[in-house]
């Protein structure tokens, strides 16, 4: 064993020792106690400011868009709940992989994977992105069984736009669609915090930022993973407002109904307000699958498709107005002093002085002795010949001018065409041309230069009806606030004054308007039988193709392409107008044929059925309404429907064989 | 040594500071375990189990743990020695053995066993130790840290290697060999950073030097410890609303940086006070180390309380940025029960010394 002294020596060196190791620890308490007093005292403020940024995050909430509901509150655009597949880019390690996954469990189209590609590239990591959208329950439940093993995939349950009547009403209400990289640099970012769709066309883009509402912003807590964990308090969004619009949904979809099987346009004007309350154009398409993006072929069957079924025809379809334009000369020439108890001799040809070329009345052999009320009746093509010769170009110009023909009439949807009202420096310009006398002849039936949308022809209907006030179409109403429920009205536009020198002008030309439909010999004779109500309305064929002169025109023997459209223009009833249309329906033949039965057709749903005047509907009438089916519309052929329509004329049967 | 009998097996003081840092530890724990009580009752569990491996080991007479201690080193060489060869076999990090029952890592043995050991060769002569016995003590150091930094466990390994340089310190090796072994040490740096330590090991060191330099990479984790401490404050945020450490900025939260859930939930004042009890049972055991009754109690007793606050030193130099993220348990707060276990043990065997004590 150790002796004694080395035990003490041992424990003299080991306590010394001791002594320098509680030296050693007291050192390193200080050293820490500096630390945490330079950490926890002098730099408390800078970090707290850290802590504080760490944690605290602003996430927007996106607003509900507004709605959009029809004149008798019936909703044509709403937001419905779907299951969409959303990614958090920055916790997803391989995105690949992601997709690869998910494309294994659902179908995802390569577009929709190529969109969100490019989204991801644009928009911070930080930022969720819609991968597909309207999963159904199958797929949504797929996806919930494995979401455990693929982190950063969240199925949410999102509001997207829907449109209930589908195509009836897609020219004018339009769609939202995805917000793309293109818009990003187009649209005022914080107006779009949180948002995934704008309003792309018709009244969704129109009135964006009434529907749009405002974004909410929403303070939370977050881990250190990017996970919410609590709110901390937010600026609640406002929903978009509900945007209340002049139309009848029910009336748009008869109308739509009415033309299905033919191109063509009915616009229905309320001639009190300048209310829209039918927008029809045929063939239509589905808004809804534009929603979160229409496929590729699809989208290229829809444009290839020659009735061309994106065309909003009610608005950009401009058509020679042929005769519908002959009130519209003649009031010109009332104004001008022309005396309408005048005869003139219809031989059933006009011919220019010193000129060889013959004007052709469409009625083989002319109409005799005709006075100014019959001209209208019978549609008498010579006496307007006539009529515009003696007013010349320029009285023309200005008096049918005067009922908004070749310029806007400021319908609230974008990118309204003018028309053209022709004149010769318009030609001048233009063409680089002199004007022709012969231009001015035809200009007085309606043909030549002169292009009119059917909005345009509705609008100066109303005017019409209204004896001389015109008034601005419109869509918009009224917007209400959805937390107050207040209505904010709008109010009608009046779009400028033009009326003859005195009322009796009008009560003189409606009165032949009255004729038209009403007398045996009217041009719209053919649908006065059960007519319940007084109707003005007057008949136009527009020539699609220039006859050669001494040709027979032989209908039976042109190619569709080739026939006349078909146009009517009335109103009703002729005392206390509601109501005012134009219907245009290309290669309708005859407007008396094709298009007065179907402008009867939906000035009978309106009075009768809708506003429930003069006893209401009759059985027919009401069982046309009832079978209000939504069939597709693109089809070349003429579905059983037109039959209603076609029995008033049965030579249409004729065309479709020659055909 | 009949005095020995009539002293009471455990220290007051000691048991005091401990039973405080064990009711901390709790409040702590359920704290960083998201409030889960589970949480704080498994630490309890382990604290309770700790307690009474404390008691037993205090009731063990040094003479004993002397002639214990070669068995003891050679077992815990010997057990390292399969859990490495295991661990080759499973081609991974292999820590623990699995005894059915419990599970522990024997590397926590040798916290234990390298300080005993050391003390061992060391008095087996005269002291101050001369060079030859030096060299054997440091070999003794060596053979396991080395095996515990293959495993690879850098955090345990540095602990065993202050356990044992403690004990070679206290044994009065002379200024001169100090100086030689430090200068080794510093040689042998280089070759420890290339050789020894891995690309991640090597990273922590570079981040411990300048954690902003990549806050949201290599320094993420430093920063956000640093900034849970600095938002503490003077006062601390309160218990359970330190927002770095309830929402996950704080890594490691229940077991390495538990320190930084503690300083930013009760700040300055509750840091100085948890650094008090540490520094007093710190302190108290170099006091029980003065008293032992021979050398090897005596050596055994320091070297056990200058590790104890060493590895308080390290952990919380890592949690303030002033050392490397090594994986080094803050005595008693951490979650873990090897390291817990190991801890009682350590100060059961002061309080069995303390009570052996000589009257000088």
């Amino acid at each position: 064993m150790i002796p004694v002294s080395n035990k003490v020596r041992d424990r003299r060196i080991v306590r010394g020792r001791l002594a320098l190791a509680g030296g050693g620890v007291l050192l390193l308490a200080a050293v820490l106690v500096a630390r945490l007093a330079y950490l926890q005292i002098a730099s408390h403020q800078r970090f707290s400011t850290l802590a504080q940024n760490n944690r605290i995050d602003f996430v927007p909430i996106a607003p509900v868009r507004g709605l959009i509901h029809d004149r008798n509150g019936r909703i044509v655009a709403e937001n419905r709940r779907v299951y969409n597949l959303e990614i958090l880019p920055d916790q997803v390690d391989d995105i690949d992989q992601l997709l690869n996954q998910v494309g294994q469990l659902i179908e995802l189209e390569t577009e929709s994977v190529g969109r969100f590609r490019s989204l991801l590239a644009r928009r911070p990591s930080f930022e969720r992105q819609t991968l597909r959208t309207d999963l159904n329950e199958l797929e949504a439940a797929r996806i919930a069984v494995h979401q455990h093993r693929m982190p950063g995939l969240e199925l949410q349950a999102r509001l997207q736009r829907h449109y209930p009547h589908a195509g009836v009403a897609a020219h004018l209400i339009g769609y939202v669609g995805r917000i793309t990289a293109d818009d990003l640099r187009r649209i005022e970012p914080r107006a779009y915090r949180g948002l995934e769709y704008l309003g792309r066309a018709g009244l969704e883009a129109q009135y964006e930022n009434l529907l749009r509402g405002g974004p909410g912003l929403e303070r939370v807590e977050t881990n250190a993973h990017g996970k919410v964990v609590r709110s901390l308090g937010r600026d609640a969004p406002a929903t978009g407002l509900t945007v209340h619009l002049g139309l009848d949904i029910e009336l748009q979809r008869v109308s739509v109904e009415a033309l299905r099987g033919w191109q063509g346009a009915i616009v229905a004007i309320e001639p009190a307000t300048g209310d829209i309350l039918a927008f029809a154009s045929e063939p239509n398409y589905d808004p809804n699958p534009f929603v979160n993006g229409i496929s590729r072929a699809d989208y290229q069957h829809l444009l290839d498709s020659p009735q061309r079924p994106l065309l909003n025809r009610a608005l950009y379809g401009r058509y020679a107005p042929g005769s519908t334009v002959k009130g519209f000369v003649l009031l010109t020439g009332l104004q001008h002093g022309v005396d309408p108890n005048r005869q003139i001799y219809c031989p059933g040809w006009f011919r220019l002085p010193g000129r060889a070329h013959r004007y052709r009345d469409w009625k083989e052999g002319g109409h005799g002795l005709i006075d100014a009320r019959d001209a209208i009746v019978q549609s008498c093509d010579i006496y307007f010949y006539r009529l515009a010769r003696r007013l010349g170009i320029d009285a023309l110009h200005r008096g049918l001018s005067g009922f908004g023909f070749g310029q806007v009439t400021g319908v609230d949807l974008p990118g309204e065409p003018s028309g053209l009202m022709p004149s010769p420096a318009w030609k001048h310009r233009a063409r680089g041309q002199a004007w022709f006398p012969g231009e001015t002849v035809i200009t007085g039936i309606g043909q030549g230069y002169m292009l009119v949308t059917p909005l345009q022809l509705a609008a100066a209907t109303a005017a019409l009806a209204n004896r001389g006030r015109r008034v601005a179409p419109r869509f918009l109403t009224a917007t209400e606030d959805p937390r107050n429920r207040e209505l904010q009205p709008v109010a009608p536009l009046e779009a400028g004054r033009w009326r003859v020198g005195n009322r009796a002008f009008y009560e003189y030309l409606i009165d032949g308007m009255r004729g038209v439909v009403h007398d045996r010999n009217g041009s719209a004779a053919g649908i006065r039988r059960g007519l319940k109500y007084q109707m003005a309305g007057k008949t136009g064929t527009a020539q699609v193709k220039s006859i050669p002169q001494d040709e027979k025109y032989v209908e039976e023997e042109v190619e569709r392409r080739f026939i006349d459209h078909s146009l009517f223009i009335g109103f009703a009833p002729i005392d206390a107008p509601k109501i005012a249309v134009a219907v245009v329906v290309e290669h309708g033949g005859p407007g008396s044929r094709t298009a007065a039965p179907i402008a009867r057709r939906v000035m009978d749903f309106y009075l009768l059925q809708q506003l429930g005047m003069f006893g209401g509907p009759d059985a027919p009438a009401a069982a046309a309404a009832a079978s209000a089916d939504s069939a597709d519309s693109a089809s070349t052929g003429r579905p059983a429907t037109v039959a209603t329509v076609t029995t008033v004329t049965p030579t249409v049967t004729t065309v479709t064989a020659a055909q | 040594m009949s005095t020995a009998q009539a002293r009471p097996a455990v220290d007051m003081p000691l048991l005091t500071a401990i039973i405080m840092l064990c009711a901390l530890s709790l409040l702590v724990q359920y704290s960083a375990g998201g409030e889960n009580p589970g949480c704080m009752v498994r630490q309890g569990t382990r604290i309770a189990f700790a307690l009474a491996l404390l008691f037993v080991f205090a009731h063990i007479p040094p003479p004993v743990l002397l002639r214990w201690s070669p068995w003891l080193y050679g077992g815990g060489l010997a057990l390292l020695v399969i859990v490495l060869s295991a661990g080759i076999i499973g081609k991974g990090a292999q820590r623990w053995l699995d005894l059915g029952v419990v599970r522990f890592q024997p590397s926590e043995i040798m916290k234990l066993a390298v300080p005993m050991f050391v003390a061992w060769t060391l008095t087996r002569l005269p002291l101050p130790p001369r060079l030859f016995t030096l060299l054997c003590a440091l070999a003794v150091v060596a053979l396991p840290a080395g095996l515990v930094v293959v495993q690879p466990d850098l955090g345990t390994a540095i602990l065993i290697a202050i356990a044992g340089m403690a004990v070679i310190f206290l044994a009065g090796i002379t200024w001169k060999m100090l100086i030689v072994v430090a200068t080794l040490l510093a040689a042998a740096a280089p070759l420890v950073w290339n050789f020894l330590l891995r690309d991640y090991q090597q990273q922590r060191v570079l981040t411990m030097l300048d954690p902003w330099a990549d806050p949201l990479g290599a320094g993420y984790h430093i920063v956000q410890s640093i900034i849970a401490v600095g938002a503490g404050g003077v006062g601390g945020k309160g218990w359970l609303a330190g927002s770095q450490s309830q929402l996950d900025f704080v890594p490691e939260r229940s077991t390495d940086f538990i320190f930084a859930t503690y300083a930013e939930e009760f700040g300055f004042i509750g840091a100085l006070a948890l650094l008090l009890l540490y520094l007093f049972i710190g302190l108290r055991g170099l006091v029980i180390a003065h008293y032992a009754a021979d050398s090897y109690a005596r050596l055994l007793a320091g070297g056990l309380a200058l590790t104890f606050f060493v590895s308080v030193f390290v952990n919380i130099g890592m949690a303030v940025g002033i050392l490397p993220v090594v994986g080094v348990p803050l005595p008693l707060l951490s979650h873990g029960g090897s390291s817990i276990a190991t801890l009682m043990i350590a100060l059961g065997i002061l309080m069995s010394i303390h009570r052996q004590r000589s009257r000088l």
